[in-house]
C-alpha cells in the first residue's frame, strides 16, 4: 500500500509530506532520492513509476506540481495513479487551480484531506461531494453544525452509501449526462490507419431528491444482441447501432454485481457532478479528420508541403477548434505559408507550422502549403519527419455510443421517471491524432 | 557539482590538493572543452566565468579603441595570479543560487589590490556583452533578458562582477522553466538561421554577436549543428573581438570535421605566423584547448619553434610552452624531440618569471619521460631556485604572493628536480640543500600574514620541499628537520594540514634517517587516531602508524590500532585487521601475544578478518612448539564466550584437533568438554567451518579414544551421514568408516600431528598488496626488508624468492587432508621464454646445425634404447628410454663433463608441424606445449654445477606413423660463450613395435593377406657390416619385431612379425630379410598394412645392415 504521499514544487522542494508507513525508511532519503533521480533527473523522466533503491515512486504532474506517492511494497500501480488522480480532483474541487500558491495557502487542508482518503496507506471514500459535507474550507464551522447533522455525517460516511446523504430535495429534478471522448489516431502517409481507438467517459449531473434508483442504458453490443434475440429485425435494422467496449470502469456507486450478471448498469447517484464510468473501444471508430499530407524535398535547401484535411462526418454537424500542427526541420531558415480557410503560422519556438481553422461542416476539404527554406548543417543526419498531428472538437461521439435511455425511479418520494428532465450532450475530441508524413 | 577533481583546473600547487579532502585538483593548464560541454548541461548548471590568462595579450586586445569595454574596465580590480601569468585557463563555475558571491565563485583567484596594468579576460564577457548591447535586448525582445541585464549593470560596478550577472541574467530567462527554456531558445535558434541565410552578407559584428549567441546557447545544453561555418569566418577577421569569438566556438564545438578542421589549421597558421602576440596567442590557446591528434599533427612541429625563437614574445612563448605541453601529453608520439629540447632548458633563465614557470611545467613533462636530454636543467633549477627562495618578498613584484616569492614557480621546480637523483656537482648540491634549509627556516618564522593565502602558498612550497628531501634521501640532517616540521603540523588546526603531514610522514618513516625521528611523534598519531574527526585523516594517521612500527613500539601500535578498530569506519576494517595481523607477526617478541592480539582481532572485527589471517595463525601456531598449549587454552576460552565468530570456530577447531591434548589433562577442558564445546558451534556454522569441524573430530578420535563413541555417534547422526552437502557427507561416511575399521596404530599414522608448513611470505602481506595496489605497501616493505635487522627471521620470507614465490592456497593443507604436499615450484629459468622465441624464429637452420656425429649415433639408437647419444668436450647426453604399446618414456641425462657450472641450461624439444601432429611427446609433470611445434622440457634447474648430471623426463605417445624425429635443443652459457646444441632424439616409428609369434601358415596367410603391392616394399641393399647371423637376430629383435624361427624354408633368411602400436591404429608388420652371402647384398622385403609405414620401417631397417 502507499508509504507516504509528497508533493513537490518545480524546484524538487516539498510542500506536502505525509508519510503513512515506516517502510519507507528514512522520509529524507525518499524525499531526496525523488527530487534527484526524477525532478532533477538529467534525461526527462519519462515513466511515470521510478523504481529508485527498491522504493517504488508513482508521479504524477499537474502544471508546475509534482505528486509523487511512495512505497515499497508491490502494489497496484493502476490504484495508485487512480488515486493520485482523485486527489488532484479533490484538491481542485477544494480550491481550484492546483499551483504552488495554493497549496501553500491550503497546506492545512490538505493534510485534513490526505488524512481522510488515505488511511495507513490505503485509499478511501475520495468523493468531493461526501468530503464537502466534513471537511469545510472553513474550519471554524463545523463547530456549528449540529448533533444530528454530525451523527449524520458518521453514520452516512460509514453506511453503505457513503457517497449520497439523505434528505436532498429538488424543486426540479434534473439531469445531465455529457458523454466525453478523445480519439486517438496514428495513420501512415497512404492513409492506413496504424493504430486508432477511443477513451470516453460518461459524466453525469444529478439534482435529483431523494434516494433515486437509476438505470443507465446505451447501445452496448452484448445488451443489444441479448435483447436482440427477441427482435431481430431491429438487430438487422441497426448494424452498426451497436459498439463493442473494449474495457470499462464505473464509479463507486454501480452495482457492480448487476452489471455482472445482467450487463445493466444500475445506481444510486451522488448528489452533483460525478463521473459514471469510463470505457475504451477500438473498433468501428468514425475518424472526423483525414489528414493527407505531402512533403517534397527540392535540394537541400528546399522543401514544399502540401497538407489536405476532410472532415468526415454529417454536413449538418460542425467541428470547432480545429488545428494542425506540421512540424519543421531543426533547420529552418524561413518558412512561406498559404492556405485557402483559418489562419497558418510558422511558430519558430516550437519547430512546426500551425494552421487554425475556428469551424468546419462535415465533408468539407480544405488545404494548405508551405514551402520551407532549410540552412545546410553539417549534421549528415536526415530529418526523422515527425508526424503531423491534429487538434479539434466535434459534436458527436467517434466511438459511435449512444445513451438509450436513463431511467429514474424513486419509490418514497412521489416523482417518477417522466417528470425528471434530462440531457445529453456528445463531445469528441482529438487525443493524439498524427498522421506520419 | 559536477565537476571532478581531474576537470577543475586549479592554480593551488598540489601538495595541497593529492587525495586531500580540497576540491581542487593539479593544475591541467589547458584542457577545458571535453568537460565544458558537460558543463552546460542539465538545468541547474550555468556556466559562469571562463577565465583565460597571458595577461599582456588580453590587456593588449581590451584597450584596442574598437573594443566596446563599458566605461570601467579600466579599473578593474584584476584577478592577477601567477597562473593566469603562466596561462593557465582557469574555470569558475558557480551554483545558481549560491548567492553569486565572488569568493564563493572564484575560490583560487585572489584579487590583488595594487596591480594595474593587467586586465584579465573572460571569455564569458563577449558573451554576456554583445547580450548586454542594446541591439540585443530589441532582437531578443523579452523582458526577462532586459531585467536581468539592466540588474548586472546596476548592481555591479565592476565589469568582473557585472558580466557574471550579466551571463547569469541571460540565464535566468531561461531558467523559469525548461519548456519556456527550450521555447525560448527554438525562437532564437530560428532567428539565427535565417539571419545565417539571408541573402545579404551580414557584418563581422553580427556575424560574432549570432556565433556568440550559438556558443551560449551550446552550453546550455542545447545541440548547434550550424554556425561552424560563420565561426570560422571569424577566425579571419582581423578585429580581436572577432577572432576570439571564432577561437572559442571552435575550441568549444568543433568535433574532427575533416573540411572545416583544413580551414581552421590554415586559419591557425596564418595566425601563428602573424607575428601580432595577440593572435599568436589567440591560435595558440585554441590548439591547446581542442588539444586532439589532428592539431597535434599539425602544430606540434611548428610550436617548438615559436617557443625557442629568439624574437618571440613573453607572452607568447609562455603560451606556446604550455600549448607543447598539452599536445605532448595528449599525443607524445607527435611532438618531435629536437634540437629545440636544449634551449628550452634555457628558459629556465628567462628573465620573464612567467616564461621561466610554463618551461618549467613543460620541462618537468619532457623529463619525467627523457631524463638524460634535460639533465642540464637540474643546476638551472636549482639557481633560479635559490634566487627565488633568497629574494626579499618585494623583489618579485608582480609574482609574489601574499608575502611568498613566487610560489608556483618554487613549486614547479622542486617538483622538477624530484625527476632527478641528488645533484653529484657538490657546488650545485651545497646551493640545493641551502635552498632547502632556507626553505625550512622560513617555515618556522612568524607569518607574515594572518590571510590563509600567505600559509596556504608558504605551505605549498614546504611541502614540496620536503617531498623533495624524501625523494633524494640523502641527508639526515635535512630529513630530521623535514620530520620535525612535519611533527608541528600535527597538532596544527588544519586538517588539510595535518593530512598532509601523515601522509608525508609515512614516507619519511621508510627513510632509515629519520624513522628514529619520525618514532618520536607516536603520541601525536595516536592521538590523532583517538581524536580525530576526518576519517581520511584517520586512515593516514593508522599507515603512518603502520609504518613507523618496529619492534620497540609494535605492542603499543598494535593495542592502540586495536583499539581503534572497535569505532573504525568499516570502509577501512579489512585494511586495519590485515595491518595489525602482519605487525603482530612481525614484531612478536613473545608468541602468545601474537595468539591473543589475533585472537582479539577476530573477537573484534571477525567479519573483517580474512581468510589469510586466520590461515597464518595456525601455521604459526603449528610451526612454534612453545606457543601451542597456550594457543589451545587461549582458544578454549575464547570459544567459550556464547556469541563467537566463525572464523574463531575455524582457528579453535583446528587448533584444539591438533593441540586439544595438551589441555585434556585440566578437568575443566578435559576431552568430553572440547568436543562438547566446539559441537555446539557447529550448527552455526558454514559449511566450510563444518566441515573443518569434522576433520576436528575424526583428529580427536585419534587424540582421545576415551570419547570415540561419542563421536562415531554424531558423525552416524543421520544429519552428517545423510547430509545434503556433498562434502560433509562424504567426510562423515569417510571418517565413521576409518574410526571404526583403523586400529590405533593406522589412525595415529593417518592423523599424525600436521607437519610444520614450509616458511613462505606471508599471504597476509601479499593480500595487503593486492588491497592497497603495489604502490606504497610494496615500496614500505622493500625498505623494511633492508631494516630487517630487527625482524623475527623465523616469519620473514626468505629475501630473494620472496617476490617470486607465489603463495599456493593454504586451505587444502590446512583441512589436513594432505590434497598435496606444498610445492614451491621452482621459478621458471628466466631467459627461457626469450631462447625459445629464438629458435623458432629459424626453426630450420635449428634443425641443420645437428651436433656432428648425432646422426650415426640417431641410427644406433634404432635398434637399442639405452646409451650415449651425444658427447663433446662439455656435455655428455644420455638416454635411458622404455616403450609399451603406443606410448613412451624417456629418460634424458645432462652431464657436464667440465668443472664450471652451465648458466641458463634449456633443453627444447623441437618437432616440425606434421611430426608434432603425429607424435606427442611431452614432458610430465607440469607440461607446456607451446604454439609452434615444440613441448618445453619438463624445467630443468637453469643452473648445471660443474661435473654433475641433471635428469629430465620425456614422456611420448604416438599418434600415428611418422619419419621424422624431434630435435632436441639444448642452450646454455658456458663461461662466457653460449653453447647451442642440437641433436635428434632417437624416436622412432619402430619403437612402438610390440612382436607377434606366430607359425609358419599363419604368417604365410598374412603375408598373402598384404599383398597388394603399395603394401609391400623390397629394398636390396650392399651390406654396410659384416653379415654376421647372430648380430643380424640381435638387430632385428632389437628392431621390436619378433624373429619367427622355421617360417621360412630357406633357414638362412630372416623373418619377423609385429604389431605398430598408434593411438590411432595398429599396423600389422611383416618383414622378410634374405641375405646374399656371396654378392654382401641384402634383399629385404617388408609388408604392412599401411604404405607409409612400411616405407619408413624398410628405410630405418636397411640402414642396420
Amino acid at each position: 500500500m502507499i508509504g507516504g504521499l509528497f508533493i513537490y514544487n518545480h524546484k524538487g522542494e516539498v510542500l506536502i509530506s505525509r508519510v503513512y508507513r515506516d517502510d519507507i525508511g528514512n522520509r529524507r532519503n525518499a524525499v531526496d532520492a525523488f527530487r534527484v533521480n526524477v525532478i532533477h533527473a538529467r534525461q526527462q523522466v519519462r515513466s511515470p513509476v521510478t523504481n529508485i533503491a527498491r522504493t517504488s515512486f508513482f508521479h504524477v504532474k499537474r502544471s508546475n506540481i509534482w505528486l509523487a506517492a511512495v512505497t515499497k511494497q508491490n502494489v497496484n500501480a493502476a490504484m495508485v495513479f487512480e488515486f493520485l488522480y482523485k486527489m488532484c480532483d479533490v484538491m481542485a474541487a477544494y480550491f481550484g487551480k492546483i499551483s504552488e500558491e495554493n497549496i501553500k495557502n491550503n497546506f492545512v487542508l490538505i493534510y485534513e484531506l490526505l488524512d481522510e482518503i488515505l488511511d495507513f496507506g490505503y485509499p478511501q471514500n475520495s468523493e468531493t461531494g461526501a468530503l464537502k459535507t466534513f471537511i469545510t474550507q472553513q474550519g471554524i464551522k463545523s463547530q456549528h453544525q449540529t448533533k444530528e447533522e454530525q451523527s449524520q455525517i458518521t453514520s452516512q460516511v460509514t453506511g453503505q452509501i457513503g457517497w449520497r446523504r439523505e434528505g436532498i430535495k429538488y424543486r426540479r429534478n434534473e439531469l445531465f449526462l455529457d458523454v466525453l471522448e478523445s480519439v486517438n489516431l496514428l495513420m501512415s502517409p497512404q492513409g492506413q490507419v496504424l493504430s486508432a481507438h477511443v477513451s470516453g467517459r460518461v459524466v453525469m449531473k444529478s439534482y435529483l431528491s431523494g434516494m433515486p434508483e437509476c438505470k443507465f442504458g446505451m447501445n452496448d453490443k452484448i445488451v443489444i444482441e441479448k435483447q436482440g434475440k427477441g427482435t431481430a429485425d431491429e438487430t438487422g435494422k441497426s448494424g452498426k447501432q451497436s459498439i463493442a467496449i473494449d474495457d470499462c470502469t464505473f464509479h463507486q456507486c454501480v452495482r457492480l454485481s448487476k452489471f455482472d450478471s445482467e450487463r445493466s448498469i444500475s445506481f444510486i447517484p451522488p448528489d452533483g457532478e460525478f463521473e459514471l464510468m469510463r470505457y475504451r473501444t477500438t473498433k468501428d471508430i468514425i475518424l472526423p479528420f483525414r489528414v493527407i499530407p505531402l512533403v517534397r524535398e527540392v535540394g537541400r535547401t528546399k522543401l514544399e508541403v502540401k497538407v489536405v484535411i476532410k472532415s468526415n462526418f454529417k454536413p449538418s454537424l460542425l467541428a470547432q477548434k480545429i488545428e494542425v500542427r506540421i512540424p519543421t526541420p531543426l533547420n529552418t531558415s524561413g518558412v512561406q505559408v498559404i492556405c485557402m480557410k483559418g489562419k497558418a503560422k510558422y511558430k519558430a519556438s516550437e519547430n512546426a507550422i500551425v494552421w487554425k481553422i475556428k469551424r468546419m461542416a462535415g465533408m468539407k476539404e480544405s488545404q494548405i502549403s508551405a514551402e520551407i527554406e532549410l540552412l545546410p548543417t553539417n549534421d549528415k543526419k536526415k530529418w526523422a519527419r515527425p508526424p503531423i498531428s491534429m487538434n479539434f472538437e466535434v459534436p458527436f461521439a467517434p466511438s459511435g455510443l449512444k445513451v438509450r435511455y436513463l431511467k429514474v425511479f424513486e419509490p418514497k418520494l412521489n416523482y417518477s421517471d417522466h417528470d425528471v428532465i434530462k440531457w445529453v450532450r456528445y463531445i469528441g475530441r482529438s487525443g493524439i491524432y498524427e498522421t506520419r508524413c | 557539482m559536477g565537476l571532478s577533481h581531474e576537470s577543475w583546473p586549479s592554480h593551488l600547487p598540489s601538495a595541497f590538493t593529492a587525495g586531500s579532502p580540497f576540491l581542487l585538483s593539479s593544475a591541467h593548464p589547458c584542457g577545458v572543452p571535453s568537460w565544458l560541454a558537460s558543463f552546460g548541461r542539465g538545468p541547474c548548471f550555468q556556466p559562469v566565468l571562463l577565465c583565460q590568462g597571458t595577461q599582456e595579450t588580453l590587456s593588449n586586445a581590451l584597450l584596442k579603441p574598437e573594443e566596446e569595454i563599458e566605461g570601467s574596465s579600466g579599473n578593474t580590480e584584476p584577478f592577477s595570479l601567477g597562473s593566469l601569468r603562466n596561462g593557465h585557463l582557469g574555470i569558475c563555475a558557480a551554483l545558481p543560487g549560491s548567492g553569486g558571491g565572488e569568493a564563493g565563485l572564484l575560490p583560487a583567484l585572489p584579487r590583488h589590490p595594487t596591480h594595474h596594468i593587467s586586465v584579465p579576460f573572460f571569455w564569458g564577457a563577449p558573451i554576456a556583452r554583445s547580450l548586454a548591447s542594446r541591439k540585443d535586448l530589441t532582437t531578443l525582445g523579452e523582458k526577462g533578458v532586459a531585467s536581468g541585464v539592466r540588474r548586472a549593470r546596476g548592481l555591479c560596478p565592476r565589469p568582473g562582477q557585472g558580466l557574471l550577472k550579466a551571463t547569469l541574467g541571460f540565464c535566468s530567462f531561461s531558467g523559469k522553466s525548461k519548456e519556456a527554456e527550450i521555447k525560448r531558445i527554438n525562437k532564437e535558434l530560428a532567428n539565427i538561421r535565417s539571419k545565417f541565410k539571408g541573402d545579404k552578407a551580414l557584418d563581422g559584428y553580427s556575424k560574432k554577436k549570432y556565433v556568440c549567441k550559438l556558443l551560449f546557447i551550446f552550453l546550455l545544453g542545447h545541440d548547434i549543428d550550424f554556425g561552424h561555418m560563420e565561426a570560422v569566418n571569424l577566425l579571419s577577421s582581423n578585429r580581436y573581438t572577432e577572432k576570439q569569438i571564432g577561437y572559442l566556438f571552435i575550441s568549444v564545438l568543433v568535433n574532427s570535421n575533416s573540411e572545416l578542421i583544413r580551414l581552421i589549421n590554415n586559419a591557425i597558421k596564418n595566425d601563428l605566423a602573424s607575428r601580432n602576440p595577440t593572435f599568436m596567442g589567440l591560435a595558440l590557446h585554441c590548439i591547446a584547448n581542442v588539444g586532439s591528434r589532428e592539431m597535434a599533427e599539425a602544430f606540434a612541429g611548428e610550436i617548438p619553434k615559436i617557443l625557442v625563437a629568439g624574437d618571440t614574445m613573453d607572452s607568447v612563448k609562455q603560451s606556446a610552452a604550455l600549448c607543447l605541453l598539452r599536445l605532448y601529453r595528449t599525443s607524445p608520439d607527435l611532438v618531435p624531440m629536437g634540437d629545440w629540447t636544449s634551449r628550452v632548458v634555457h628558459l629556465l633563465n628567462d628573465q620573464h618569471l612567467g616564461v621561466v614557470t610554463a618551461a618549467t611545467s613543460l620541462i618537468t613533462t619532457l623529463a619525467q619521460k627523457n631524463p638524460e636530454e634535460f639533465k642540464t636543467s637540474v643546476s638551472l633549477a636549482v639557481s633560479r631556485l635559490s634566487r627565488i627562495v633568497t629574494s626579499a618578498s618585494t623583489d618579485l613584484q608582480d609574482y609574489t604572493y601574499y608575502f611568498v616569492p613566487a610560489p608556483w614557480l618554487s613549486v614547479k621546480l622542486l617538483r622538477l628536480l624530484q625527476c632527478y637523483p641528488p645533484p653529484e656537482d657538490p657546488a650545485v648540491r651545497g646551493r640545493l640543500t641551502e635552498c632547502l634549509e632556507t626553505i625550512l627556516n622560513k617555515a618556522q618564522e612568524p607569518p607574515k600574514s594572518k590571510k590563509v593565502q600567505h600559509s596556504n602558498a608558504k605551505n605549498a612550497v614546504l611541502f614540496e620541499a620536503i617531498s623533495l628531501i624524501i625523494h633524494h634521501d640523502s641527508e639526515p640532517n635535512l630529513l630530521v628537520r623535514a620530520c620535525n616540521q612535519l611533527g608541528q603540523f600535527l597538532q596544527h588546526r588544519e586538517t588539510n594540514l595535518r593530512y598532509l603531514a601523515l601522509e608525508s610522514m609515512c614516507t619519511l618513516a621508510s627513510s632509515e634517517f629519520s624513522h628514529e625521528a619520525v618514532k618520536t611523534h607516536i603520541e601525536t598519531v595516536i592521538n590523532a587516531l583517538k581524536t580525530e574527526r576526518d576519517v581520511s585523516v584517520r586512515q593516514r594517521a593508522v599507515d603512518l602508524l603502520y609504518a613507523m612500527c618496529d619492534r620497540s613500539n609494535a605492542q603499543q601500535i598494535v593495542a592502540e590500532m586495536l583499539n581503534y578498530l572497535e569505532t573504525a569506519d568499516y570502509s577501512i576494517r579489512e585494511e586495519i585487521v590485515l595491518k595489525v595481523a602482519i605487525l603482530a607477526e612481525k614484531y612478536a617478541v613473545d608468541y602468545t601475544w601474537y595468539v591473543d592480539t589475533i585472537l582479539n582481532l577476530i573477537r573484534i572485527a571477525g567479519d573483517y578478518v580474512s581468510e589469510e589471517v586466520w590461515y597464518r595463525v595456525i601455521q604459526i601456531v603449528i610451526n612454534r612448539d612453545d606457543v601451542q598449549g597456550y594457543a589451545a587454552k587461549t582458544v578454549f576460552e575464547a570459544l567459550q564466550a556464547p556469541a563467537c565468530h566463525e572464523n574463531l570456530v575455524k582457528v579453535g577447531g583446528y587448533i584444539l584437533g591438533e593441540f586439544g591434548n595438551l589441555i585434556a589433562g585440566d578437568p575443566r577442558s578435559s576431552p568430553l568438554i572440547q568436543f562438547n564445546l566446539l559441537h555446539s558451534k557447529f550448527h552455526l556454522c558454514s559449511v566450510p567451518t563444518r566441515a573443518l569441524l569434522l576433520s576436528t573430530y575424526i583428529k580427536f578420535v585419534n587424540l582421545f579414544p576415551e570419547i570415540k563413541t561419542t563421536i562415531q555417534d554424531v558423525l552416524r547422526s543421520d544429519s552428517q551421514l545423510k547430509n545434503a552437502d556433498v562434502e560433509l557427507q562424504q567426510r562423515a561416511v569417510e571418517y565413521l568408516r576409518l574410526s571404526t575399521i583403523a586400529s590405533t596404530d593406522i589412525l595415529a599414522t593417518v592423523l599424525e600431528e600436521m607437519p610444520p608448513f614450509p616458511e613462505r611470505e606471508s599471504s597476509i602481506l601479499a593480500k595487503l598488496k593486492k588491497k592497497k595496489g603495489p604502490s606504497t605497501v610494496t615500496d614500505l616493505e622493500e625498505t623494511k626488508k633492508e631494516r630487517s635487522a630487527d625482524m623475527n627471521g623465523g616469519a620473514e620470507p626468505a629475501p630473494g624468492n620472496a617476490s617470486t614465490v607465489s603463495t599456493p592456497s593454504p586451505s587444502a593443507d590446512l583441512l589436513g587432508l594432505g590434497t598435496g604436499p606444498p610445492t614451491n615450484a621452482a621459478p621458471p629459468p628466466s631467459s627461457s621464454g626469450s631462447l625459445l622465441v629464438d629458435v623458432f624464429s629459424e626453426p630450420a637452420s635449428a634443425v641443420t646445425q645437428l651436433a656432428p656425429g648425432s646422426q650415426e649415433n640417431f641410427a644406433r639408437f634404432v635398434c637399442k634404447n639405452n646409451g650415449v647419444l651425444f658427447e663433446n668436450q662439455l656435455l655428455q647426453i644420455g638416454l635411458k628410454s622404455e616403450f609399451r604399446q603406443n606410448l613412451g618414456r624417456m629418460f634424458i641425462f645432462y652431464g657436464n663433463k667440465t668443472s664450471t657450472q652451465f648458466l641458463t641450461f634449456t633443453p627444447t624439444l623441437i618437432c616440425s608441424d606434421d611430426l608434432q601432429a603425429n607424435i606427442l611427446a611431452c614432458c610430465l609433470p607440469g607440461h607446456r606445449r607451446l604454439a609452434s611445434g615444440s613441448w618445453e622440457t619438463k624445467p630443468v634447474d637453469p643452473t648445471v654445477d660443474g661435473g654433475a648430471q641433471v635428469q629430465q623426463v620425456v614422456n611420448i605417445e604416438c599418434i600415428s606413423d611418422f619419419t621424422e624425429a624431434p630435435v632436441l635443443n639444448i642452450q646454455f652459457r658456458y663461461g662466457g660463450t653460449f653453447q647451442n646444441v642440437s641433436v635428434k632424439l632417437p624416436i622412432t616409428l619402430n619403437k612402438f613395435f610390440q612382436p607377434t609369434e606366430m607359425a609358419s601358415q599363419d604368417f604365410f596367410q598374412r603375408w598373402k593377406q598384404l599383398s597388394n603391392p603399395q603394401q609391400e616394399v623390397q629394398n636390396i641393399f650392399k651390406a654396410k657390416h659384416p653379415m654376421d647371423p647372430e648380430i643380424t637376430k640381435a638387430k632385428i629383435i632389437g628392431f621390436g619385431s619378433a624373429l619367427l624361427e622355421e617360417v621360412d624354408p630357406n633357414p638362412a633368411n630372416f623373418v619377423g612379425a609385429g604389431i605398430i602400436h598408434t593411438r590411432t591404429a595398429q599396423i600389422g608388420c611383416l618383414l622378410r630379410l634374405e641375405p646374399n652371402l656371396q654378392a654382401q647384398m641384402y634383399r629385404l622385403t617388408l609388408r604392412t598394412s599401411k604404405e607409409t609405414v612400411s616405407q619408413r620401417l624398410c628405410d630405418l631397417l636397411s640402414e642396420q645392415f
